[in-house]
């Protein structure tokens, strides 16, 4: 095998390869190759990273903002109006200004931030260094997939500054709505702007998508066999299969969408009176994007959630020194979940009238995906049991994942079977649901993943003690924000509402509103601390001293404490283990590159 | 591009797997679009189209230029390369008139009133006959590119995965036409 390494320098130059078979040579890197248009798949798992903060932060704030209308209904906020001018009128938010924040939210932190910015940064991460690769299988669609996605996010920021406003759909654009322009100012420009951003999305994640499964399966290091992958490695496995294989699909249903907003086709469109006007449109049907959206979106539930599920599994056996608990059957629930997301699609669609017999196989399809993620939360609870647990700000996230995934997991029994979602289908109690355990749950595998790896990223550690204060403030207030709209969804009180007065029955809630929108505002004041911890330690953190600071046994830390393109400075290191060996054989950690002994024990 | 020569010896070559994978999304692309048409041709007021006779011509054109580069292929690993520039070039005239011909059949669909108006198969096969054009120019765009690069090119190149990758891909737009094709004659008819 060949060592000679060679890293392009630039695009420009990503012809000109340099052939030389005698060691390897440093080029000297520019500014703009190094760090803006670079190949290095390290440099842009930290690209995806740092995008997907801004776009957190943005998307954050959203939800402060229209948590303060929920909240306070009648109160007044002169800064509103002074931010926001006409949106916020006399310092209240108004209604086409609060469905654009509540489509922008859902659409920024579903998509640019837990699909781009997780799974988009550790899989870029942590592929090639934990499978033993110098690098992507294709660095240069590695490096257009993070471009894609920074255009779609320029499209998508430029949409919130239209004049008309940004789409407020709702995020999962549902036509008729969102194919009509008289239906609203937001369903002017901002939709269309919308349904670009989103196809230069998919177009990134396909990209990226490709590269990690290829790299996967094509590009393991000697000895580095499938069984011997770390779980993150399978886990961002599944989520590229399942984005490779979903995302197309939204994006022909996009594209239908675009000629009937703007070619005058019926896709979606039948026999529609607007503001007095008829459409001639006839023959259309709305079920049918839903049930195009729905094949991916179902799926991107799994696309978002199973980097976190992988990452915690590592981080959890880590940080316990004992080996995972039940490797295969990790394997097993993850490919059990991979295959049921795509069969489960129309449990989003009870109520539009979907045959009832249809329905109840769903259903039961849906509950069937209780049995993998329980497997999942026994083997994380297993590996954590009668362990040397050390709580490093990292294990915290990754026990508070278990934690809001069980209990999100939960309510997703309630909403699966289609008789009780009659009642609860769009009211608050879904909102706390996929909140709880797909938003908060992947936010925690992802901060897991960034307390955890930031030393491999940056040379540095995080602060720790800013680290607790924001796994405490996060997880006591995720609970506070998200467990009493269980109680408001039960009461029947519905999702996207902008105001609930007209309602007597809905008013004894007031106070409990006004107590989710402090909460909130404190958590998101305290992502705000994580953020500067981020940057602050990036440049003044404490430093790494030792290549290897948690005693891990997977190839990432193999390589030096700041690793160069190419990642490992000789030979790539040969496996000869799979990477859960803590605590045997009276040692603390083997790791996967030491021979298996004569007289060691089987695992 | 050394970093990927890296690669385990007998396996698949990474840009070769890639392709692979890329293909099976854009299999699901179009699944999901003739799934749809599927749907809405149970939907009431649903015209069926009959297929202009110009996309006969076309479907011979691009499984003729499937000839063509597999030839190519070949002509490439024998380093006929004199052979190999004229196949290639012979290909892109081909895809080219492929495009051409589809544009043909567009305006003979619209000229007999099969138009974005109403509900039919008609809107579905802009669609989808559209999309599947971009992705022949697309390749179009690639054989071009290996075109210049065969005459041009100060390099030269032994290695035979782009020209395969490229192959590969011309002939699944190929095969993905054919499939379009009789997706609409048979149930695009009724």
């Amino acid at each position: 095998m060949s060592e000679a390494m060679n890293v392009h320098s630039g695009v420009a130059a990503a012809h000109a390869v340099h052939h030389d078979d005698h060691g390897h040579h440093h080029h000297e890197q520019s500014f703009i190759s190094k760090y803006v248009f670079s190949m290095d798949h390290k440099t842009i798992g930290k690209q995806f990273l740092i995008t997907g903060m801004v776009w957190a932060i943005i998307g954050g704030l959203f939800s402060v903002l229209f948590r303060l209308q929920l909240g306070y209904p009648d109160q007044s906020f002169p800064i509103l109006e002074t931010f926001f001018g006409n949106w916020a009128k006399g310092g209240q938010i108004q209604p086409e200004f609060y469905y654009g924040l509540v489509t922008m939210h859902g659409t920024v932190l579903v998509f640019f931030v837990l699909t781009a910015g997780l799974s988009g940064t550790f899989a870029n991460l942590l592929i090639p260094l934990q499978i033993g690769a110098r690098d992507m299988a294709s660095p240069f669609l590695n490096m257009l997939s993070y471009w894609f996605f920074f255009i779609a996010g320029i499209v998508m920021l430029a949409s919130i500054f239209v004049h008309t406003g940004p789409a407020s759909g709702g995020w999962t654009m549902y036509p008729p709505l969102s194919a009509l322009r008289q239906a609203g100012e937001g369903q002017k420009i901002g939709t269309d702007l919308w349904l670009i951003s989103m196809a230069l999305f998919i177009v990134s994640s396909l990209l990226g998508g490709l590269n990690y499964i290829s790299t996967i399966l094509n590009m393991r290091t000697k000895g580095m066999s499938m069984t011997r992958l770390p779980l993150p490695i399978w886990a961002m496995f599944f989520t590229a299969v399942l984005g490779v294989l979903s995302f197309p699909v939204l994006l022909s249903g996009a594209i239908l969408l675009l000629f009937d907003r703007n070619l005058g086709t019926s896709f979606y469109l039948s026999d529609i009176v607007i503001n007095g006007e008829i459409l001639p449109n006839e023959g259309g049907s709305a079920i049918l994007y839903q049930h195009l959206f729905w094949f991916l979106g179902h799926p991107e539930v799994y696309i978002i959630l199973l980097p976190a599920m992988g990452m915690v599994s590592e981080i959890l056996s880590v940080n316990s020194r004992k080996p995972i608990f039940g490797y295969m059957a990790m394997l097993g629930s993850l490919f059990a979940i991979a295959i049921l997301a795509f069969l489960v699609w129309a449990h989003h669609m009870f109520v539009t009238g979907l045959n009832p017999f249809l329905g109840s196989v769903f259903v039961l399809l849906t509950l069937l995906i209780a049995v993998p993620s329980a497997i999942k939360v026994f083997n994380w609870l297993t590996t954590l049991w009668r362990g040397n647990i050390r709580f490093t700000p990292a294990t915290l996230f990754a026990i508070g994942f278990v934690s809001l995934f069980i209990s999100g997991g939960l309510t997703g029994i309630f909403l699966g079977n289609s008789t009780i979602d009659i009642h609860l289908h769009d009211t608050m109690f879904v909102v706390a649901h996929f909140h709880i355990v797909m938003g908060v749950a992947s936010f925690f595998g992802m901060f897991a993943g960034v307390y955890h790896w930031f030393p491999k990223m940056f040379g540095r550690y995080l602060n720790n003690t800013l680290g607790y204060m924001h796994f405490w403030v996060t997880m006591i207030g995720a609970y506070l924000i998200f467990w009493p709209m269980h109680y408001q969804g039960l009461a029947g009180i519905p999702r996207r509402y902008l105001d609930k007065k007209g309602w007597v029955s809905f008013n004894q809630f007031g106070e409990l509103d006004k107590m989710i929108t402090v909460v909130s505002i404190i958590v998101f004041a305290v992502q705000l601390m994580f953020v500067f911890n981020f940057f602050y330690s990036i440049f003044k953190g404490r430093k790494v001293t030792t290549p290897n600071p948690w005693g891990a046994n997977t190839l990432e830390w193999t390589t030096k404490i700041n690793p160069g393109h190419g990642n490992w400075e000789g030979e790539i290191p040969e496996v000869h283990r799979w990477p859960y060996d803590y605590g045997k054989d009276g040692r603390e950690f083997i790791p996967q590159t030491e021979p298996v002994g004569a007289n060691e024990s089987k695992h | 591009m050394d970093i990927v020569s890296n690669q385990q010896k007998q396996r698949m070559h990474p840009h070769k797997f890639t392709l692979w994978v890329a293909i099976g999304s854009l299999v699901m692309m179009f699944a999901g679009l003739t799934s749809a048409f599927i749907v809405k041709s149970n939907q009431v007021n649903w015209k069926p189209v009959t297929l202009p006779k110009v996309f006969w011509i076309s479907t011979a054109v691009i499984l003729l230029s499937s000839l063509t580069i597999q030839l190519a292929l070949r002509s490439f690993k024998d380093r006929e390369m004199s052979k190999y520039r004229m196949l290639i070039g012979i290909t892109v005239i081909l895809g080219a008139a492929f495009i051409i011909l589809q544009w043909m059949g567009f305006q003979n669909l619209w000229a007999q009133q099969v138009t974005f108006k109403g509900a039919g198969a008609g809107q579905f096969l802009y669609v989808i006959f559209g999309l599947h054009a971009l992705h022949v120019i697309a390749g179009i765009v690639v054989l071009i590119v290996m075109f210049i690069k065969a005459f041009f090119g100060k390099t030269k190149l032994y290695s035979s995965v782009p020209v395969e990758v490229a192959a590969t891909y011309w002939h699944f737009v190929d095969l993905l036409w054919v499939y379009l094709l009789v997706f609409f004659l048979v149930i695009g008819g009724n």
